[in-house]
């Protein structure tokens, strides 16, 4: 199997990077080095890439903003070489939009680089901490004829210490914690009987590994599962033993670009990076052949065809995909009339007219369509994946809109499931009901949004929402979804401070900071966890002040009056801890200009700047007596 | 694969890996002779080598690749080997 299958070939990799070393203006180099990074590469181009682009990064720091790549710090702790891996990560970093720092721990002393503090690792300050353990460490002391309860008393005392490690990368340096699974290295002993017998060195890793992804479910560390993903490849694609005997390597090198990519998606998710909405080709996408040449009934679907079958699979599983959470949109050159036709008559089709959020069919070129289905649900192009068999038709997107995600398809349509798992675009670093309801509410989005277009009368329009603001403190159960959206959202968003579920956990914690969430209910569904608010008193504004340290919010529900339902809580809740007035900063970034007034539609008055601050960032007081502004949202207070 | 030949490109694999057009190989070039040429850089530069030509390397071989013409004169060998190894079918 191909690494990085899912990613173009450039016809002259080497001669794309020549010429990129070329490039004078820095803005212009990165962003050549951020596209060749997004073409399939082995791990020595991706090495040569990363030393240009590590050069060029340390060079010029302040290009990040402009281009809105995001940054993060990961220190890698392992028991075998990593060093080998880490231009890999990076690279693929780079790809999906982050720049990454690194720092590898010294080889092998990854508890004491835990549990002491390390003063190297704590100048680094790493955001995120992989823990890439070596399965030998763990079954060379069990008894081969151990029972089931050595075995499983074995596993516990793992486990346990596992979990002393990550607290300590947790609470010593508020890090994220990746571990990765165990692979298996011992070839059986027994054959399949291996299975039956609870110490056999893949039994017991397996059983590990299990043990591994509840505890990791229980303490908020997120999973590198080599074991898991390494199925699909096979052991022998990822590790070679003559590679461990040379140099203790348990990812081969050749292997580095696809471990890379595994490694940076984890990274890019728990940034908010990840890709939200999967916009479908038809004609020999999701059914063979043309729906306008063939009609309804001419088109390949299921009925016991191998090709029509082969369909039917990749339609169940991009309805499941839709299941978790993804938007699902349509993107076709066809008659708007037929293109439907398909969905309401074929007896076979998987994917119904109402799992679509957005629909478009029609003879328009596909980079202005995507853009049409953007706006309408009201989506960034950047969390876009666009799937179509047509080579031309993708070549045109990728040059046209380079922040949609195009993948490479195989040849046969019985692949495109496991290609598109391959590639990564949808991986997640939280799960919550919301996502489960996303996909309805986009739809709903849609649905408002056309009765919207209807109405000319706007508080008529707000009124008839019934909308319901749920206010409250941010609970643990929220923690996964708030962490998400401070670290995605970036056009409703005041300051754009980013802070990860850990970083967030220690501020929910501190009694002097307010940290609120906010839950939007209104007659079309529930929109879930929109909007985020953390607060301070601050030593600059005096002890009556509650500086807003972050105002955020999802665009699904803007224009809905709902920043101001949440001031009214916010003044509320300051007011009861003794403050008299708020102050709200706004850090203007390439992407929020939307809020750039918001401080002053809510009847802020502007202050003056702290003299420490840059200038960029204005400040805006709020006098705690003032009425908030009119808005038509229930508000409810959760205790 | 004449040895003229595989020098030749294997001096284009020591560029790519050491990411250097400048590196002229000799028979005799060893780590000493060119920078970045450390143990990490030995491995990529054994696994480059081995998808270059399409050939693996033995274990048993590894330690006797000190300089160039150890690495020319292995690759022709596996590739006699390969070559005999098809001609047998196998």
């Amino acid at each position: 199997m191909e690494q990085l299958a899912w990613l173009p070939i450039h016809p002259d990799f080497a001669g794309a990077l020549k010429a990129a070393r070329l490039v004078a203006d820095p803005e212009e180099k990165l962003s050549r080095l951020v596209e060749l990074a997004n073409y399939r590469r082995n791990f020595v181009a991706t090495e040569k890439l990363d030393r240009t682009a590590a050069q060029h990064l340390s060079s010029a720091p302040n290009l990040l903003s402009a281009l809105q790549l995001r940054q993060a710090r990961l220190a890698v702790l392992s028991s075998h070489t990593v060093d080998h891996l880490v231009p890999a990560i990076r690279i693929a970093g780079l790809g999906r939009r982050t720049t990454l720092s690194t720092h590898v721990g010294p080889y092998g002393l990854y508890r004491q680089a835990l549990l002491d503090s390390n003063p190297d690792l704590v100048a680094f300050a790493p955001q995120f901490l992989l823990l890439a353990l070596d399965a030998r460490d763990y079954t060379s002391d069990i008894a081969l004829s151990a029972s089931e309860a050595e075995v499983t008393e074995a596993i516990v005392k793992h486990i346990d210490e596992l979990r002393v490690l990550w607290r300590a990368g947790r609470e010593r340096y508020a890090a994220q914690v990746i571990q990765q699974t165990f692979v298996a290295s011992s070839p059986t002993l027994f054959g399949s009987y291996d299975g039956l017998v609870p110490a056999s060195p893949g039994a017991f890793v397996e059983r590990l590994n299990d043990a591994v992804r509840s505890a990791a479910r229980e303490e908020g560390v997120l999973l590198l599962d080599v074991a898991w993903l390494g199925r699909r490849w096979g052991n022998e694609a990822i590790g070679d033993p003559v590679r461990w005997h040379q140099a203790k390597q348990l990812v081969a090198p050749h292997f580095a670009p696809q471990y890379g990519d595994w490694v940076a998606r984890i990274i890019a998710a728990s940034l908010g990076l990840s890709r939200k909405c999967l916009v479908l080709d038809l004609d020999n996408t999701i059914w063979g052949g043309v729906v306008g040449d063939d009609g309804v009934e001419g088109i390949r679907l299921g009925q016991g065809d191998p090709l029509g079958e082969a369909y039917l699979e990749f339609q169940r599983y991009v309805a499941a995909l839709g299941k978790r959470g993804i938007a699902l949109a349509i993107c076709s050159k066809n008659d708007p009339a037929t293109a439907e036709a398909a969905f309401s008559e074929h007896p076979e089709m998987v994917l119904h007219r109402t799992d679509i959020a957005s629909f478009v069919a029609n003879w328009d070129d596909k980079a202005s369509n995507l853009r049409r289905i953007a706006q309408e649900l009201g989506l960034g192009l950047d969390s876009f994946v666009f799937v179509d068999d047509n080579p031309a038709e993708r070549h045109i997107v990728r040059r046209e809109l380079p922040m949609v995600a195009v993948p490479e398809l195989p040849d046969d349509v019985a692949n495109y499931p496991g290609s598109l798992a391959d590639a990564g675009y949808f991986e997640a670093a939280s799960f919550t009901s919301d996502d489960v309801m996303r996909a309805r509410a986009y739809q709903a989005n849609v649905e408002r949004q056309a009765v919207l277009a209807r109405t000319t009368d706007m508080e008529g329009y707000l009124k008839n929402l019934s909308m319901t603001l749920i206010a409250s403190e941010i609970r643990p159960v929220d923690l996964p979804r708030a962490s998400q959206l401070i670290n995605k959202s970036n056009q409703f968003n005041l300051t754009t401070r980013r802070y990860t579920e850990a970083e967030l956990q220690r501020l929910v914690d501190d009694p002097a900071i307010l940290a609120m969430c906010f839950r939007l209910k209104d007659r079309f569904g529930d929109n879930g966890l929109i909007s985020v608010i953390l607060a301070r008193p601050d030593v600059h504004w005096g002890k009556n002040a509650f500086l807003i340290d972050t105002w955020l919010m999802s665009c699904r529900v803007l224009g809905r009056q709902v920043e101001a339902a949440a001031l009214e809580v916010l003044a509320n809740e300051a007011a009861n801890r003794g403050a008299q007035s708020l102050i709200g900063e706004y850090r203007p970034t390439p992407r929020n200009g939307l809020v750039s007034d918001h401080y002053a539609k809510l009847g802020f008055a502007p202050a003056s700047a702290p003299r420490d601050e840059s200038n960029s960032a204005s400040f805006w007081r709020f006098d705690i007596q003032t009425p908030p502004p009119r808005h038509f949202i229930t508000v409810e207070r959760l205790s | 694969m004449t040895e003229q030949e595989i020098f030749s490109e294997l001096s284009s694999v020591f560029h790519d890996v050491f990411d250097d057009e400048t590196i002229t190989l000799r028979p005799e070039t060893t780590a000493d002779d060119i920078d970045g040429w450390d143990s990490q850089a030995h491995v990529t530069l054994v696994v480059a080598t081995e998808m270059h030509f399409g050939i693996r390397f033995r274990t048993a071989e590894l330690e006797s690749l000190r300089n160039v013409g150890d690495f020319v004169q292995l690759i022709q060998s596996r590739l006699v080997d390969s070559k005999a190894a098809g001609k047998d079918g196998g």
